[in-house]
C-alpha cells in the first residue's frame, strides 16, 4: 500500500535519514518509535508528502508522490491523506463543523454536512458541530483532529505524537480510536511516538534511535 | 466553505482590530469624498449661472467681486453706474445683447433684482405660477425664495434696504406678486424679479418723499421684455451682462471698458478660474491630508495582517496538509485584505454622503449654492476601487509569506 525506496533526507549535514526500503501494507498499524530529534517527525511528513526527501521515492497505491507538482500533491494529500499532530490544530476562528468543512473544501471533495455530522458522531462530538473551537477541552479537540483526519476516507493515516499532551485515559481512547477507524476505513496507519504507553498496542514497529 | 467565508471568519474573529482599519479607511475615504462632492457641485453651479455671459460691466473695484454679486449674487456690488454711460456701452458693434440689473434691496434675505425678461431666459427660467412682471412693482419670485418666504401669487411685501436680512423696511411702497418660477437649480431660484424702474420707484420715493407717487396706479415698465429702461440723467443701474457678437468683443470690449469709462469690465469664465485656483490650494492640501490617512489605513491593515500571520502559520500549515494549494492560501489572505479595506470604502462612501448633507444643512445659505449630500458622482466608483487597491497592496507582503509557509518546518515546531 505504502512503500519507501532509497530514502534519504538530511537537515544539515550531520543529520541524515535514511531507509533503504519499507513497505506497509493496506490495512496494517505501523507504530514508529524513536527519541526526540530521531527523524520520526521527518519521515512523518516526507511521507504525508509535506517535505521532499533528497532522495529516494514514497508510493502510495500506485501513485508516486514526489513525481506529482506541488499543486497535485496539495490535492493528493487532502483527498488520500489523513494528519494527526500531537497538538489539535484546529482552525479558532472557525467552529467545529465548518472546520471539517473547509477540510473538504480544501480537499477539492464536495461538501456534505452530512458527512461531518456522521464523523463527528462516530467519534461523540455530535453535539458540538456548532461550537467553537476554544470552548473545547484538549481530549475533545484531538479528537475533532482524528475526526478531520477521516472525513475525506484516507487511504493512509499519518499520526504525529498524537497522545504526547494527553493523560492516559484520553491516550489509550485516542489509540483505540485511531486503530477502529484505520480499521473501518481499511487505511493503513503509522503513528510516530516516543510514549512508552502505546508500545504494547502494536505489533508492528519500527525503531528509529537503533537503527 | 469557501475562502470568501473563510477570510471572513477570520476578520470576524478579530472584531476590534477590524474596526479600527475599517473606521481609519472610511475616514480617509469620507473625507475625499466630501471634497469631491463640494467641489463637483460648486463647479457645476458655478459654471452653470455663468453660462451665455461674457462680460460683466459694473463700478470700479474688485473684479472678483463683481462677478460674485451680480452673477452668483453671494457678495456685495461694487457700485452702481449711470445708466446713460451703460446704454453707451451697448451700442459697440461687438455687443450682442446686454442685460442690465438694478441690485440694493431685499426681502427676507432674498435679493430683489430689477432686470428684463432676457435675464429669465438666460437661465430657462420656466414660470410655474401666474406670469412674468410686466407692471412696476410687480414681481416674480424664484422657487426658494417663493417657498422660503412663504409668499403666494397675490401676496404683498415691503422690501428693504440693503442686501442683507436685517435693514430698513421701506415702507410706503409695496411690492405684489404676480409669479412663481420652476425650481430650476439655477441663481434664479433664490432671487425676486422685477423691473429696474420698480426698484428707482421705491427708492426714489424713499430720497425724494413724493406723496404723490404712493398712489396705486400700475405703471407699465418702459423695458420690461428686453433692452434698458427709460430713465434720466440721475438714475443708475448695478450692471449689465454682456453677450459677445463674436469672439473679437474679448479682446477688444474689456480693454475698451476699462481704460476709457468709468466703469469695469470683468469676464466671469476667467474670475472664477482665478476663485476656483484660489480655492484649489485648500482642496489640495485636504485631499493629500486624506489621502496620508488612506496610506496610513493600508499600513495599519497591513501591521495587523503580518501580524495575525506570525500567530496564523499554524493555520496555514494545516490548510496546507489539509490539501490547499500554495496560491489558495495567497488568494486567502489578500481577500481579507481586500474585504477590510471594501467595507472601509463603503462605510466611507455612507460617512462622506452623510457629512455632505449634514455640511448642507448647517450652512444656511447651502441651498443658494446648490450643494446637497444626496448626488453621486462617477468619480465614488474611483474611491471604491482605490480602497480595494489599498486592501490588495496592505496584503501582499503577509500573502506573500502565507504563500510560502514550509508546512513541515512550522508543523515540527510545535
Amino acid at each position: 500500500m505504502i512503500s519507501i525506496d532509497g530514502l534519504s533526507f538530511g537537515y544539515s549535514d550531520q543529520k541524515v535519514l535514511s531507509i533503504p526500503h519499507m513497505e506497509v501494507k493496506e490495512a496494517e498499524h505501523l507504530l514508529i518509535l524513536g527519541n526526540s530529534g530521531s527523524g520520526k517527525t521527518t519521515l512523518l511528513h516526507i511521507l504525508g508528502g509535506l517535505l521532499q526527501p533528497k532522495e529516494g521515492k514514497v508510493v502510495i497505491g500506485n501513485t508516486d508522490l514526489y513525481s506529482l507538482s506541488g499543486h497535485q500533491r496539495d490535492k493528493y494529500r487532502g483527498q488520500n491523506i489523513g494528519l494527526v499532530f500531537q497538538k489539535a490544530h484546529l482552525i479558532s476562528a472557525l467552529s467545529v463543523g465548518d472546520n471539517l468543512l473547509l477540510a473538504q473544501y480544501l480537499s477539492g471533495t464536495a461538501q456534505d454536512k452530512g458527512r461531518v455530522y456522521e464523523v463527528l458522531e462516530e467519534l461523540n462530538l455530535g453535539n458540538k458541530i456548532d461550537k467553537k473551537v476554544r470552548t473545547l477541552s484538549q481530549g475533545e479537540q484531538q479528537r475533532v483532529t482524528i475526526a478531520r483526519a477521516l472525513l475525506n476516507r484516507p487511504r493512509l493515516i499519518l499520526a504525529d505524537e498524537p497522545t504526547a499532551s494527553l493523560d492516559d485515559d484520553n491516550a489509550m481512547k485516542v489509540i483505540a480510536l485511531l486503530k477502529n477507524q484505520a480499521d473501518k476505513y481499511k487505511a493503513s496507519l503509522l503513528i510516530a511516538t516516543h510514549d512508552q504507553r502505546v508500545k504494547e498496542q502494536f505489533k508492528l514497529q519500527l525503531n528509529l534511535s537503533t537503527s | 466553505m469557501n475562502l470568501i467565508s473563510l477570510s471572513w471568519n477570520y476578520i470576524k474573529s478579530k472584531p476590534l482590530n477590524t474596526a479600527l482599519n475599517v473606521l481609519l479607511m472610511s475616514l480617509g475615504v469620507a473625507i475625499i469624498l466630501v471634497l469631491i462632492l463640494l467641489s463637483t457641485q460648486l463647479e457645476e453651479n458655478l459654471s452653470k449661472n455663468k453660462r451665455g455671459i461674457d462680460l460683466v460691466v459694473g463700478a470700479k473695484g474688485s473684479p472678483l467681486q463683481l462677478i460674485l454679486a451680480n452673477v452668483y449674487h453671494i457678495d456685495f456690488p461694487t457700485g452702481n453706474v449711470k445708466l446713460e454711460e451703460a446704454k453707451a456701452i451697448t451700442r459697440n458693434r461687438f455687443v450682442k445683447s446686454a442685460i442690465p440689473l438694478a441690485l440694493g434691496d431685499n426681502y427676507g434675505g432674498f435679493r430683489i433684482v430689477g432686470t428684463n425678461h432676457d435675464y429669465v431666459k438666460l437661465y430657462e427660467g420656466q414660470i410655474e405660477k401666474g406670469e412674468l412682471w410686466t407692471y412696476n412693482l410687480d414681481v416674480v419670485l424664484g422657487a426658494n425664495a417663493a417657498a422660503r418666504l412663504k409668499l403666494e401669487v397675490g401676496d404683498n411685501f415691503f422690501g428693504a434696504h440693503g442686501l442683507s436680512v436685517a435693514d430698513l423696511e421701506h415702507d410706503e411702497r409695496k411690492y405684489h406678486v404676480i409669479g412663481i418660477l420652476e425650481q430650476n437649480g439655477s441663481v434664479l431660484d433664490n432671487l425676486i424679479l422685477t423691473n429696474i424702474e420698480s426698484v428707482w420707484a421705491v427708492h426714489a420715493h424713499e430720497d425724494e418723499d413724493h406723496e404723490e407717487e404712493a398712489t396705486d396706479t400700475k405703471v407699465l415698465g418702459s423695458a420690461f421684455e428686453t433692452g434698458f429702461p427709460d430713465g434720466d440723467e440721475a438714475d443708475e443701474i448695478t450692471s449689465m451682462l454682456i453677450q459677445y457678437r463674436s469672439p473679437m468683443g474679448a479682446v477688444q470690449m474689456p480693454r475698451m471698458i476699462n481704460a476709457n469709462t468709468n466703469m469695469q469690465a470683468a469676464s466671469p469664465a476667467f474670475e472664477t478660474q482665478r476663485l476656483f485656483s484660489l480655492l484649489g490650494i485648500g482642496v489640495d492640501m485636504l485631499r493629500s491630508f486624506a489621502y496620508i490617512i488612506i496610506v496610513i489605513a493600508g499600513l495599519s491593515v497591513f501591521i495587523s495582517m503580518y501580524n495575525a500571520l506570525k500567530d496564523r502559520k499554524y493555520d496555514l500549515a494545516i490548510m496546507r496538509s489539509l490539501g490547499a494549494s500554495r496560491g489558495k492560501l495567497f488568494v486567502h489572505v489578500i481577500i481579507e485584505g481586500i474585504i477590510i479595506t471594501t467595507l472601509g470604502g463603503l462605510l466611507g462612501i455612507v460617512l462622506g454622503h452623510g457629512l455632505m448633507e449634514l455640511l448642507a444643512n448647517s450652512y444656511e445659505k447651502s441651498d443658494e449654492i446648490g450643494v446637497t449630500g444626496w448626488i453621486f458622482v462617477n468619480q465614488e466608483f474611483y474611491v471604491l476601487l482605490i480602497s480595494l487597491g489599498v486592501g490588495l497592496i496592505a496584503s501582499l507582503i503577509p500573502a506573500f509569506n502565507a504563500y510560502k509557509t514550509d508546512i513541515s518546518k512550522v508543523l515540527a515546531e510545535e
